[in-house]
């Protein structure tokens, strides 16, 4: 059972609004400001991945449940889009750059993966699941 | 997306107005950007090449596809420069965790004169 499930729209600016509640929620409150910084980069990546590849212009809705655990934020995220591809996480490598190739895309799955512990996919009955947890300590 | 541009006689300041640049917004903002700081003057006019200082101050919030956006802005910009003032905490993580901290040059406040203008 989680601690707080929000159910968001396939698109970017319902998106934006789940994100901006989540940070008004009671469950984020106790949680340190770096903290709730980094559990929103990562939630709006996660997010705005699914609305971009899984649901890609169609649309469709995502499940985002949160639970509170004693070694940080557990993060679950199923949505009925298209699986990603060969079933698998990208790498999620930061491109080497140099001052006259920079890269335009590409961070989001790195701040997910650098932001993240326990990363896992699954495709299951036709359905995308992620899951992560963010560390660090929710308040007591 | 809100922005605000005022020049001055040394670089053009554009102040973000609104409190997110994230994937719903990033194209608006690249579109902007590419507005305000077309110089009046053609591309051959000194208003081409002062540097384009972008305040953050009131952006507590961007995503990976904003960061893409102010890449881009900075790329069509060339060879006029773009620096960025007053990076709030998020924002300033998440440029450092995607090393882009070393491309831009940021400056942790805006110059003193600067703070009041517009």
């Amino acid at each position: 059972m989680a601690d707080l499930t929000i159910l968001v729209e396939s698109d970017p600016l319902a998106v934006r609004h789940a994100l901006v509640c989540l940070q008004e929620a009671a469950l984020m409150q106790g949680f340190a400001p770096d903290q709730r910084g980094r559990i929103e980069i990562v939630l709006a990546e996660a997010l705005n991945n699914i609305v971009e590849h899984a649901y890609a212009g169609t649309t469709g809705q995502i499940r985002l449940e949160l639970s509170l655990r004693p070694e940080g934020l557990l993060c679950q995220l199923r949505d009925s889009g298209c699986p990603l591809p060969d079933l698998q996480l990208p790498p999620g490598q930061l491109a080497a750059f140099d001052d006259c190739d920079l890269p335009e895309g590409g961070f989001g799955w790195f701040l997910i993966r650098t932001l993240t512990a326990d990363l896992c996919y699954r495709r299951d009955e036709g359905q995308n699941e992620l899951c992560f947890l963010v560390p660090g300590n929710p308040p007591d | 997306m809100d922005l605000e541009a005022i020049p001055t006689p040394d670089l053009l300041l554009v102040r973000v107005l609104s409190e997110r640049i994230d994937a719903a917004g990033a194209i608006q903002f690249k579109d902007r950007m590419r507005e305000l700081s077309a110089p009046p003057g053609g591309v051959d006019g000194n208003a081409a090449r002062i540097p384009v200082l972008l305040d953050m101050s009131r952006v507590g919030f961007l995503d990976s596809s904003g960061l893409g956006a102010v890449v881009a802005v900075m790329k069509l910009l060339a060879p006029r420069r773009l620096e960025l003032a007053a990076l709030t905490p998020t924002v300033e993580k998440v440029f450092r965790l995607t090393r882009m901290d070393s491309v831009f040059t940021i400056h942790p406040d805006l110059p003193e004169p600067l703070r009041h203008v517009g």
